[in-house]
């Protein structure tokens, strides 16, 4: 594909979850954003979207940490989140933060409108349809919830995996409906979320495929562990590792070096 | 109703492992949403429908005082009478005074929720007057002592083998070889009875799903019929309604009944809609003689001017909790007080209390299926959240939910030491994890791993390998 003449600022916001569980998935960002023609920084003064002070109702925390985020992320083209949920926080809900003060609302909607998941960054916004990466077997792909929902990403990462030379995907019955995890719900609720997740389990391994995909480190932890749990072979990933060729050197989610 | 409400932990649990409930569950999940996507599919402008009832709810509710008097005055002219309740107290007065009044022994009842609120026949039956419940779904709870676990489908907990038993139980009269093999067998023999029942009675008690003020008249929706033969037969028609039930204009009241049917059960219209206006006139070949609305605050109007006041614009489709994935996985006893699901999280807080009602509106993923699908727009998640809120400001969580939150809060508003701290957990998590990379129990973290795997951190963090690569170390 042709490349758009300017190369814009992109800033990774890596979350929480990329940055301890999953490095990896932070560096196929960087790769995949790149070999979209960006030019990748990742601000240093990060840490973590809110959320679980958010959804706590603990708002004064979460705007703190939002301002930080405001005063780190401005200066860029574009902020590129790899994760619905996140990248939901900092689009939908932050500038809400601030209903109360103008100013600061102003300068967190102006970040809120240059802020996106990535698959739906890669896609909508640079026009990429494939990255010439190869995975040999069947995936399911898993929708998670704030990412269909709050971002529209649907469509966009089938697209990308569409163009994944070997890479047959197998949908599920209800790829849309909720894991259970919840952020903080999983474990105030660890009943109900595991019903939930076997459910999904359940789903995910009728396809048959051997590898589960999605776009939130969260939901992902959330299905490996149950799917390890109940004694599941299938392998779990973030879509941002199929696409930029890494799964050959690293283990899937939860797998550790031993297998 | 009975609170039991703080209690949604536990019940949850026991209804998690109730086989029944499950069975049921699964068996009947899929039905509401499938019919009502369908439904969805073949209107194209009802996308545009659902922001017309949005704003149809809004406008009254910023008007509410001036659309209930012009709806009291049209009520008046039809020669009704209108009765407000500020508290349940007072409704239950209302109506128990009205029948006594007119020597009621039995009272027949169309489905309403509003009348659960009230916990009208238990009202009743202290003062020796028997309700009698036709909806089927509400009839068959009333023989088993149960409260509905569902807005629109009452029995929604119930299977068919529990039918046939509490219709055994009761029915003695009938033979006792008699067989349920089909839904059928079980209307019939609830057809045959409840048609005594509504020629018997002398009061009849409805709900209401609008109330129209340009003419006075209330809106009822039923697949049964048994609405109409409540308040058609006997003398007195008693409406139990809600506030925030009143729309301005017929046609407002049409455009919301276009998004009810399809919201609730898929069906382009209920199989009835009723309006009934006023009293029997001279010449009426049928209808009650006297015919009596009770409006009933109970809690309401004080959510009005308050981040709550969208969820008075609720018409109690059901569709939050027909897409719910909590409350399909719990069912509807769980929440422990009238209303369930989504709508329930965000309304009972609202009128017993979220000191009481507090678990409701955190058993939430946010997951957004239920503002996806609600028919007036409500972002449920939204006012769920506002709910948590309150209760973050009014120390109503549990002690080490606030010292862990505080804890993180502190290190996560500091850069630097956060980069410090998670580098140590994530290195010592991967370390002890090991080869296998994940772990099957950890300390401090039983609620994740009573039901999963914890799968182990890669390594080091993203932050310091990516400065290592920026130094040109890796």
């Amino acid at each position: 594909m042709t490349q758009p003449a300017s190369r814009p600022r992109v800033a990774l916001f890596v979350t929480c979850l990329v940055d301890m569980q999953r490095p990896s998935v932070g560096f196929a960002a960087i790769k995949l954003l790149e070999a979209a023609g960006c030019d990748v920084e990742v601000p240093r003064a990060q840490t973590c979207c809110g959320q679980p002070a958010y959804n706590s109702g603990d708002r004064a925390t979460a705007a703190d940490l939002a301002r930080g985020i405001v005063e780190a992320f401005s200066g860029y083209d574009y902020v590129v989140v790899p994760s619905g949920s996140c990248g939901g926080m900092l689009n939908s809900h932050m500038p809400h933060l601030f209903d109360n003060d103008p100013n600061m609302k102003a300068r967190a909607q102006a970040l809120a409108d240059k802020t996106f998941e990535l698959m739906s960054f890669l896609v909508d916004e640079r026009g990429m349809t494939e990255f010439g990466a190869q995975f040999d077997g069947s995936v399911t792909y898993h929708d998670s919830c704030a990412g269909l929902r709050e971002l529209d990403v649907k469509t966009q990462p089938r697209e990308l995996l569409a163009n994944v030379e070997g890479l047959s995907l197998v949908e599920m019955k209800e790829p849309e409906i909720c894991c259970g995890f919840g952020g903080t719900f999983c474990v105030k609720y660890p009943d109900i979320s595991t019903r939930m997740v076997s459910d999904k389990v359940a789903d995910i391994v009728s396809t048959g495929a051997g590898t589960l995909l999605a776009g939130d480190m969260g939901c992902l932890l959330n299905m490996a562990g149950r799917l390890q749990r109940e004694g599941h072979g299938v392998k779990v990933r973030h879509i941002a590792e199929v696409l930029a060729g890494m799964t050959g050197e690293l283990p899937a989610i939860g797998e550790g070096s031993a297998s | 109703m009975q609170i039991n409400s703080p209690n949604f932990k536990a019940r949850s649990t026991a209804e998690i492992a109730n086989t029944g409930l499950q069975k049921a569950l699964v068996r009947t999940r899929p039905r509401f949403p499938a019919a009502r996507a369908a439904a969805v599919e073949k209107l194209p402008e009802f996308e545009q429908l659902r922001d017309i009832g949005r704003d149809i709810k809004n406008h009254t509710l910023a008007n509410l005082d001036f659309y209930l008097e012009t709806w009291e005055r049209n009520v008046l002219n039809a020669g009704g009478h209108v009765h407000w309740a500020s508290t349940a107290e007072d409704a239950r007065k209302i109506v128990l005074d009205i029948c006594q009044r007119v020597g009621a022994k039995t009272v027949t009842k169309g489905k309403s929720m509003i009348s659960e609120e009230l916990s009208i026949n238990e009202h009743l039956e202290k003062h020796g007057i028997t309700p009698v419940e036709t909806d089927l779904g509400e009839y068959i709870l009333q023989i088993r002592k149960e409260a509905p676990s569902h807005i629109i489908a009452p029995a929604f907990h119930l299977n068919r083998e529990d039918w046939e038993e509490s219709f055994r139980k009761v029915h003695t009269d009938l033979p006792a070889d008699r067989t349920f093999n089909e839904r059928r067998d079980i209307l019939i023999e609830a057809r045959t009875r409840l048609r005594e029942k509504f020629l018997a009675a002398d009061v009849g008690i409805t709900g209401a799903n609008f109330l129209i003020a340009e003419t006075g008249s209330n809106v009822i929706v039923t697949n049964e019929g048994n609405g109409d033969l409540t308040q058609t037969l006997p003398k007195v028609h008693i409406v139990l309604a809600s506030i925030e039930k009143v729309v301005p204009t017929l046609e407002d009241a049409c455009n919301m009944l276009r998004l009810l049917a399809r919201s609730a059960t898929g069906q382009d219209m209920s199989v009835y809609t009723t309006f009934s206006t006023g009293a029997r006139r001279p010449g009426d070949l049928d209808g009650p003689e006297e015919y009596h609305v009770v409006v009933v605050d109970n809690g309401r109007s004080a959510m009005i001017g308050t981040e709550f006041q969208e969820m008075l614009r609720c018409i109690r489709c059901a569709a939050c909790m027909n897409h719910c994935p909590v409350y399909q996985t719990v069912g509807g006893h769980s929440y422990g007080w009238v209303y369930p699901g989504p709508m329930g999280s965000v309304l009972t807080p609202s009128l017993i209390g979220v000191d009481k009602a507090g678990h409701l509106p955190n058993a939430s993923t946010f997951c957004g299926k239920c503002e996806s699908v609600c028919p007036v727009k409500i972002p449920l998640p939204k006012l769920m959240r506002h709910w948590r809120e309150r209760e973050f400001e009014r120390h109503l969580q549990p002690m080490g939910v606030r010292t862990n939150l505080a804890l993180w809060a502190f290190v996560a508003k500091r850069p630097g030491l956060y980069r410090l701290a998670t580098r140590i957990a994530a290195k010592g998590l991967a370390l002890l994890a090991g080869r296998k990379g994940r772990f099957s129990s950890l300390p401090f973290a039983g609620g994740w791993t009573k039901g999963r795997e914890l799968p182990a951190p890669e390594g080091d963090t993203f932050f310091a390998r990516y400065a290592k690569q920026q130094r040109g170390e890796a």
